[in-house]
């Protein structure tokens, strides 16, 4: 039997990993798979409360986060094809017309 | 220690390993193949979970559609070897690193604590099924559900509209020419 | 005991189809050279029976050449995913309903999962990884947009594929594929109630594997290779046994989907006996599949390569509308009758 905190702290860890490279990287591409991987260390303890508790809700929310991810990482790197037109490069430290 | 917990714990093992690599590789196409082991483990936690259809959808979606969108666009931008994933440990860096930490030990400080003694619910097996999932989607949760097509047509059409070849003043379509 | 038996099952599928495999590339090169009025190979063994045990050892012995600045590691890997996903889709095929040793009924299907046709697809949208990969990784143009193709295509027919495959889930009501085969086999076969569907299947399934009208991965004429320009040895082997495995999974698809799996019309198989009974199962779902490689040949060497925005347009334009339409038109039907 695994205790439900163990699968808690996994997506807590997954979590502060995607937080650190979110905050730490310089390439848009990569900050989005940290992104992608932030949602699935939701979705793990999503379905682990749905799991321990008996109830399909926590499933269903994860189903509707995969439909938004999908849509999210199409948008998303529609627009990282852009900036690369545009800028050849995806270091967003170089994307700084906005910037005052 | 049964064996289940040792496998667990392997696999978590694994799970944070990959994502660390994920983010400490140099080639983005690296970073990208240990997202897709991860998501993997992850795929097969859930199987531990009971929730079947949740996990395969998490293959077919995740690892089969979305890494590879996210191939592709590394591939097309021949982001190969570029240097921009380099570790420069500068102030802020390391700040955010730090609170990272940070924030890890005051959720597992709370988590560690939060042990009911609990097993899977009776339940789990039955509720990851896609019967029940089905179910439980087209009757309490029909409208989240259809608007959810109507957030997938917008995706599409924003997705075309942004990276159609209109903006042609761009360095790359000058580099072409 | 339910590993060892699995194992076993595993084991003896495994080498079935490797060695089916390895024959069908044989019928493949003899079926093009009747077609093109040669004779083919036949050097090897009595009427070129031997061939494949020739190719397969020229393919071990050879060296594997791997490009200077290529990626070691990922190149390695790539034909190992392309075989992997190919192989372990075979592993909730039912060829046959189940046999009888000293009194214990025993399955004749690796994994009776629930989910069995979600599983098929998830391992098909892993197809990809193998392809792109190993264009990516050999550090050659050529490589490059083959694998480049490969993943837009098979992203591209992979939702027509999904799409075209729920009428018939619609129709039995479940995702197990022994189950499907059961609600065939005492009425209609499915590709009765689901034609235009299987239209739609039988195209994606011919981009998905890859095979013409739709090898643009590989093109030869514009791209060389395509995506294993250069591979070499077995890890070149392992893409083409993965092709050909590929071929076989997407044809016992068709064959449990739509054409009945292992199933005869008008024939008792209670009054068989087991054991008798699987024999015969067995041989019939062989044949089946038998026929649709042939149609997989035939197509082939008749039709000539699309071009990539054709490919493209079809597959957005004709395919997915198609598959949304029969779905819709599969649901108003069943609403209608009940």
């Amino acid at each position: 039997m695994i205790p439900l905190g163990y699968y808690i702290a996994l997506s807590a860890a997954l979590f502060i990993v995607g937080v650190v490279g979110v905050l730490t990287l310089r390439n848009a591409i990569v900050i989005f798979m940290s992104v992608e991987l932030m949602l699935n260390s939701a979705n793990l303890a999503l379905i682990a409360f749905s799991a321990y508790s008996g109830d399909a809700a926590g499933q269903i929310l994860v189903f509707f986060v995969i439909a938004v991810a999908a849509a999210e990482s199409a948008v998303g790197l529609a627009i990282i094809i852009a900036l690369f037109r545009n800028k050849l490069t995806v270091n967003i430290d170089e994307v700084n017309v906005l910037k005052w | 220690m049964n064996l289940e917990l040792i496998v667990f714990l392997i696999l978590a093992a694994a799970a944070v390993v990959s994502a660390i690599l994920v983010i400490t590789r140099k080639n983005p196409v690296t970073s990208a193949l240990y997202l897709v082991l991860n998501f993997f483990i992850i795929a097969v936690l859930y199987l531990f979970l009971r929730a079947q259809f949740i996990a395969v959808i998490q293959i077919t979606v995740y690892a089969g559609a979305i890494m590879v969108l996210f191939l592709f666009v590394i591939m097309l931008l021949n982001l190969g070897d570029d240097r921009l994933m380099k570790w420069k440990f500068n102030s802020t860096r390391t700040i955010a690193s730090l609170m990272g930490l940070a924030l890890l030990a005051e959720i597992l400080f709370y988590v560690i604590n939060f042990t009911t003694g609990a097993g899977l619910s009776p339940q789990a097996e039955s509720i990851g099924t896609v019967e029940s999932i089905g179910k439980a989607l087209y009757a309490g949760y029909l409208f989240p559900f259809e608007i959810t097509s109507v957030l997938l047509l917008a995706a599409i059409v924003g997705a075309i509209f942004l990276s159609k070849k209109q903006i042609s003043d761009g360095p790359m379509e000058k580099g072409n020419e | 005991m339910i590993a060892i038996e699995a194992l076993i099952k595993i084991v003896v599928l495994v080498v079935i189809i490797l060695t089916i495999v390895a024959y069908l590339v044989l019928l493949e090169r003899k079926i093009s050279a009747y077609m093109q009025d040669r004779i083919g190979p036949n050097r090897v063994g009595p009427k070129g029976l031997f061939q494949p045990l020739a190719d397969v050892l020229k393919l071990v012995l050879k060296e594997m050449i791997v490009p200077a600045k290529a990626n070691k590691f990922i190149h390695a890997l790539a034909p190992v995913i392309s075989i992997t996903v190919a192989v372990g889709a075979l592993a909730v095929i039912p060829f046959a309903n189940y046999i009888v040793i000293g009194g214990q009924k025993i399955s004749l299907l690796i994994a009776n999962v629930n989910i069995g046709v979600l599983y098929i697809l998830a391992l098909s949208s892993l197809g990809v990884y193998g392809i792109t990969l190993s264009g990516w990784a050999s550090n050659n143009k050529y490589s490059l947009l083959g694998g480049l193709r490969s993943s837009a295509q098979m992203i591209s027919y992979e939702l027509s594929l999904g799409l075209s495959l729920v009428g018939v889930l619609m129709i039995d009501g479940t995702l197990q594929l022994d189950k499907i085969t059961m609600a065939q086999s005492g009425g209609l076969w499915n590709i009765i109630y689901q034609p235009i569907g299987f239209l739609v299947f039988v195209t994606a399934a011919f981009a998905e594997t890859n095979r013409l009208p739709f090898d643009l991965p590989e093109a030869e004429p514009e791209l060389v290779g395509g995506y294993h320009t250069e591979y070499s040895g077995m890890r070149w082997g392992l893409f083409f046994l993965s092709e050909y495995t590929n071929m076989i999974v997407s044809s016992a698809l068709m064959v449990t989907l739509y054409f009945g799996g292992w199933s005869l019309p008008f024939v008792n198989y209670s009054a068989l006996g087991a054991n008798l009974a699987a024999l015969v199962q067995f041989v019939t779902f062989f044949a089946k599949l038998g026929i649709l490689i042939f149609v997989f040949m035939w197509v082939r060497w008749t039709l000539p390569r699309f071009r990539y925005d054709q490919l493209m347009n079809v597959g957005w334009k004709i395919m997915l509308p198609l598959a949304i339409l029969n779905l819709l038109g599969t649901g108003a039907v069943m609403l209608a009758l009940k």
